[in-house]
């Protein structure tokens, strides 16, 4: 696509408020809430208090002073020139929230999230995590905010990710292992709705990403879209001109939802999310749960989803733990299916190919999530030729993915990477020789987890 | 009548209240889950609730997740329990599928139903389904003239409860704590303020609907406790438990005769 996306009269200064949700949270057959009666006035109280809390100037205030002053907000555009020689010629401009305070975007939610807890009284919070981001993440905004804070992880995961269930009790969290169905990301989020049924009087659930049920899928992605609404202001004043294209991975979905909405409503710029196709759709062995998944329920909305012919959820594969989702956020779903966005599969080994190039080229080391969206881009700015402009979320920051990385790419055994301070705590060595599949690092709901 | 409410109305009779078993399809496996399912009937259950199993039940407590982990990793499916349903039927006993929505979606809604009327099941407990959403499943039930139980919580407001009896059939479901199955030493005071509160929201109705209570009942005392305020009692992790223990068929049936005795002293009014 070479066409500019700026109509004869400019494209608008402010973006365009999202058409959907529905005042039941439907984006058209998608969404919902699919969740046991006990938790629907839970999810009544958090949806009028998002929705009165939103427009009081004194909330608008305080969160975008949190945005500036405790994350680091507005994060900048980083155009990567050595990057896109890779690409085409396409000229390719990252989007840095990986330089937010916690290494990605999971922070603006939760920071959000944090303040509606407050706003209704409660004084605990419990959130789901795969690989530990958005765990780091909420138990952060719940000290900040002086909550206290579970978060459940499937025990497996705990165990592969000890750094960060270590920075989450340095932080003053208490991490639970979840230990029923397949131990991983799905099954803490169940856990953590178990949690919530039982104890909603006093706790909130932070949820991690753009899924769930309503009002969870618009609200995050509320606290998300300053991603986009920023970047997009940001190419307005730096280039003059839209996108022609954005990218972001996708697992729940979140960065994805926050860095499109803002450019839904410019029909000409592409939108653009890339899955976790692990080992291939074809291999069975992926996360690509658009491309490769059905609508159905689970975790409280209907959306695409990997399921057996029985409605059993399938385990997803992927070397990024923040992809590593069997399910997508609902909207994604419905801008698939009315055609505003476009879902593409990227490998494992498309995404370590990228994720090297970025780390060499331009001295960046992305998380292994925000790698397949700059896997997309290099298929992209092949297709679409040199004179596109190409917006890239980078999600997130791969400190986190050094020794994923660093197995992945055979530099060395353990014990000659040295992947630095606070990265190599008690994690159990692996016997003898590493495969892809032992460094696949954990679960989470969206990207980053 | 629906084949629920009669059955209900059948113990009320007897002055008693009715006693709903819960037991998943497929564990320990398929035939010996319908071994159970027979068992607790010749124990004494009135109603067998039939469970689809399912790889995330956010509503059970970890007995139950185990035993219905075992029954997805064997790949159980809709067949079989239209199977268990067509035993329990047999047995004398009012069978009714409890399932979380994607199975049933999964499978096919219209399908569903009338396959579950064809093998004589009364209809279906959907615990992760609530009315605003089940207008698929409102228009097959009616089709095949299914029953259709939806729940309560102590947490649904007066308009809720209003809305979602209007939408049952058969009977209500009172989940009478806020949690996840599974037995509890005593019998929460919130299951009595919520039947009352919900047989208010039915004679606003102006059509009468029996109220039954699950969640934390496992012995004869509490069966009895829970007769003297209740319409029905349902019984799930207590019923599943023999069988995590390796008590079978046997186990379950001592289980329902306790649980029988107790639905017949009730300890307080009836209602």
């Amino acid at each position: 696509m070479t066409t500019s996306a700026v109509s004869p009269t400019g494209p608008r200064l402010v973006p365009a408020a999202p058409a959907w949700p529905d005042a039941t949270g439907h984006f058209g057959v998608f969404g919902g809430r699919f969740v046991p009666e006990a938790l629907i006035a839970a999810l009544d109280e958090l949806t009028e208090a998002y929705e009165a809390m939103k427009v009081d100037p004194a909330f608008v205030e305080e969160f975008a002073t949190l945005q500036r002053d405790y994350t680091g907000r507005p994060s900048p555009i980083t155009e990567v020139r050595r990057f896109a020689e890779h690409c085409g010629g396409a000229r390719v401009l990252l989007k840095r929230e990986d330089l937010n305070h916690t290494g990605s975007h999971k922070i603006n939610n939760v920071l959000g999230q944090a303040l509606l807890t407050k706003r209704i009284g409660k004084s605990r919070v419990i959130a789901e995590t795969g690989a530990g981001q958005h765990g780091v993440a909420t138990a952060t905004a719940a000290a900040l905010m002086g909550l206290s804070c579970t978060v459940y992880m499937g025990e497996e995961d705990t165990r592969r990710q000890a750094l960060n269930v270590a920075r989450m009790r340095l932080l003053g969290a208490e991490v639970i292992p979840v230990t029923t169905g397949s131990r991983t990301l799905k099954d803490a989020i169940n856990e953590a709705f178990r949690d919530w049924v039982t104890n909603v009087e006093t706790t909130n659930y932070v949820f991690g990403t753009v899924a769930g049920p309503h009002p969870f899928p618009a609200m995050v992605r509320d606290f998300q879209r300053v991603i986009g609404d920023e970047a997009r202001a940001q190419l307005l004043e730096r280039e003059g001109r839209l996108p022609d294209a954005v990218l972001a991975c996708v697992g729940g979905g979140s960065n994805a939802i926050g860095i499109f909405t803002a450019f839904v409503p410019d029909e000409d710029v592409r939108l653009i999310g890339l899955e976790a196709a692990g080992d291939g759709v074809d291999t069975g062995r992926h996360a690509a749960t658009i491309t490769g998944g059905t609508p159905g329920v689970l975790h409280g909305a209907r959306s695409y989803l990997l399921q057996d012919e029985n409605g059993q959820t399938i385990e997803s594969h992927s070397i990024s733990a923040g992809l590593d989702y069997p399910g997508v956020g609902p909207e994604h779903s419905y801008l698939h299916d009315i055609g505003r966005a476009e879902y593409r599969p990227v490998t494992d080994a498309e995404a370590m190919e990228a994720f090297a190039l970025l780390c060499r080229t331009e001295g960046i080391i992305p998380a292994i999530e925000s790698a397949h969206a700059l896997a997309g881009v290099m298929r992209l700015g092949r297709e679409v030729g040199p004179d596109a402009l190409l917006l890239v979320n980078l999600s997130g920051r791969g400190d986190k993915d050094v020794e994923t990385a660093s197995r992945w790419f055979g530099l060395g055994d353990r014990e000659e990477v040295d992947p630095g301070p606070g990265l190599d705590t008690d994690q159990q060595p692996t016997e003898g020789a590493v495969t892809n599949h032992e460094a696949v690092a954990g679960h989470d709901a969206g990207e980053q987890a | 009548m629906s084949a629920l409410q009669q059955r209900i109305a059948a113990a009320h009779g007897e002055d008693r209240a009715a006693l709903i078993a819960y037991l998943p399809v497929g564990y320990p496996d398929v035939d010996a889950s319908i071994a159970a399912m027979v068992a607790a009937v010749e124990g004494g259950a009135d109603i067998v609730e039939i469970g689809v199993p399912y790889s995330d039940p956010g509503m059970d407590g970890p007995v139950i997740q185990e035993a219905v982990d075992v029954a997805v990793r064997a790949g159980v499916g809709m067949r079989d329990v239209l199977r268990a349903v067509e035993a329990v039927a047999a047995a004398g006993a009012v069978p009714v599928v409890m399932s979380y929505w994607n199975p049933v979606e999964r499978y096919g809604v219209d399908r569903f139903a009338t396959d579950l009327a064809a093998a004589g099941g009364a209809g279906a407990i959907t615990p992760d389904l609530i009315p605003d959403e089940a207008g698929a499943w409102i228009a097959a039930s009616d089709a095949a003239a299914l029953d259709r139980v939806f729940l309560v919580a102590p947490s649904s407001t007066d308009a809720r409860l209003r809305s979602t009896v209007r939408a049952c059939r058969g009977f209500v479901y009172a989940a009478s704590t806020m949690g996840v199955t599974g037995t509890r030493a005593t019998v929460s005071d919130a299951a009595e303020r919520l039947v009352g509160r919900t047989r208010e929201a039915i004679a606003d109705t102006g059509v009468p609907l029996p109220v039954c209570v699950g969640l934390g009942v496992s012995n004869g005392d509490q069966a009895a406790e829970v007769a003297g305020f209740a319409d029905g009692v349902i019984v799930g992790t207590a019923y599943v438990r023999p069988l995590l223990d390796g008590e079978g068929a046997e186990g379950v049936r001592r289980l329902s005769e306790d649980l029988a005795r107790g639905v017949r002293q009730r300890a307080g009014a009836p209602a």
